[in-house]
């Protein structure tokens, strides 16, 4: 299994001389299996460029979306694969108690804030609500649940074999337990990324900013840090970075997390471009 | 031990939160969490009863009608809210783990999540005069 960070940016785009190295873009992965089934998860911006290497590949792609926030699907519309009319696409979203996924995702590619209207794209588009149970596309196996998030958002773990990834973009586990760690069986998203091979997760903010930001939906890195430790994660990839944290502070944070405890797991920068093979 | 459903972990979180005394069973109506005002009701601490089946948490209660006769465990609201989801409300009185009996009003719900998951109910007490 290939893993590729397409977008590592959290809730606003943040292109510039100073992301250039952690990037700029939203919330895009590319895991590809050894059949080369091909998943995405997320369409931030970063399905762009992403869409731009599988151009006239055909076969199929599944896309999985965690939820529906504007950071995880703006850059849906310009993924190219959506335009081959030969191309089968699935994309697989959260379930929601009242609208179905073509309905919510409806809302975006619609006018006025889109030109093309999600029906009228000329790929072979199916819509599925991701199911409780685990499913296989391609030879992975995908695995969604539920995960502390404002609105109906899931995390998903990826196994092919032995090999697993599990990917909490949007994850803030610190609300649903009086103290991080707590019991494994009360902290939300721990199955998911139990024992994980990669874990890529939400890191959005620092400490600091954590206090102010509780109940927003995301962790600080040192949240991060102790959920991969409790989790069992061989390595984390900090991810969702906060739009205002440049490389200059993204490499403060990754230095102060080196020198603050022994990680009992591999740290790995939550660069744009970075792969990792499982 | 498989993580609880995130609305599990949430409603327990809640509850810790909260003054009201809260009670969280599984579908099976096995004891998940109470909080602490409702350890003051049921005379014990969680840390110390921890889960239970519903047998054995119905049975450590000994709840009783107003009348004065045991109530059998399908008519206990928690009970009600688990098999026939809906919300249920009852007076009744129950021995804490203290020895102490309290006359206490129970109002309880289902959870039901996305998709028609059962996850379970949450009971909710209230002392009477």
């Amino acid at each position: 299994m290939k893993v590729t960070l397409w977008g590592t940016r959290g809730s606003l785009a943040a292109p510039g001389p100073e992301t250039i190295r952690y990037g700029g873009n939203t919330s895009c992965v590319e895991v590809r299996g050894k059949e080369d089934a091909l998943l995405v998860l997320d369409a931030g911006t970063g399905i762009q460029r992403l869409g731009a290497t599988v151009r006239g590949g055909g076969g199929r792609i599944d896309l999985l979306l965690t939820h529906l926030h504007m950071d995880h699907i703006q850059g849906l519309g310009f993924f190219e694969p959506l335009y081959e009319p030969d191309r089968e696409i699935h994309i697989w979203g959260p379930p929601s108690p009242t609208l179905d996924l073509r309905t919510r995702l409806a809302r975006y590619l619609s006018p006025p804030l889109f030109p093309v209207r999600l029906r009228d794209l000329p790929c072979r588009l199916t819509l599925h609500n991701v199911p409780p149970e685990r499913f296989e596309v391609g030879g992975l196996e995908v695995e969604a649940e539920l995960v502390c998030h404002p609105g109906s958002t899931v995390g998903y773990r990826i196994s092919e074999g032995p090999r697993s990834v599990a990917y909490l973009p949007d994850h803030e586990p610190a609300l649903g337990v009086r103290e991080l760690p707590g019991e494994p069986e009360w902290t939300s998203g721990f199955d998911l990324a139990a024992g994980a091979d990669l874990l890529i997760h939400d890191a959005q903010y620092t400490t600091e900013e954590y206090q102010e930001r509780i109940g927003w939906g995301h962790s600080a890195i040192r949240d991060a840090v102790v959920f991969a430790t409790l989790a069992g994660a061989r390595r984390l990839v900090p991810f969702h970075h906060d739009p205002t944290h440049d490389d200059a502070m993204l490499d403060r944070i990754d230095s102060a997390v080196r020198a603050s405890a022994d990680l009992a797991f591999r740290l790995s920068a939550g660069m744009e471009g970075a792969t990792f093979e499982l | 031990m498989a993580q609880k459903a995130i609305e599990l972990i949430l409603m327990r979180q809640l509850a810790s939160s909260l003054a009201m005394p809260i009670f969280l069973v599984d579908p099976s109506g096995n004891l998940l969490f109470y909080n602490e005002p409702a350890e003051e009701l049921l005379g014990s601490r969680y840390d110390e009863t921890g889960e239970m089946p519903m047998t054995e948490w119905s049975r450590l209660f000994a709840p009783i009608g107003e009348d004065g006769s045991p109530l059998p465990g399908e008519a206990l609201p928690l009970s009600i809210a688990l098999h026939k989801h809906r919300a249920a409300h009852l007076a009744f009185w129950i021995r804490g783990l203290d020895g102490v009996s309290r006359k206490i009003g129970a109002t309880a719900f289902p959870l039901e999540g996305q998709g028609g998951r059962q996850l379970g109910a949450v009971g909710i007490f209230w002392e009477q005069p």
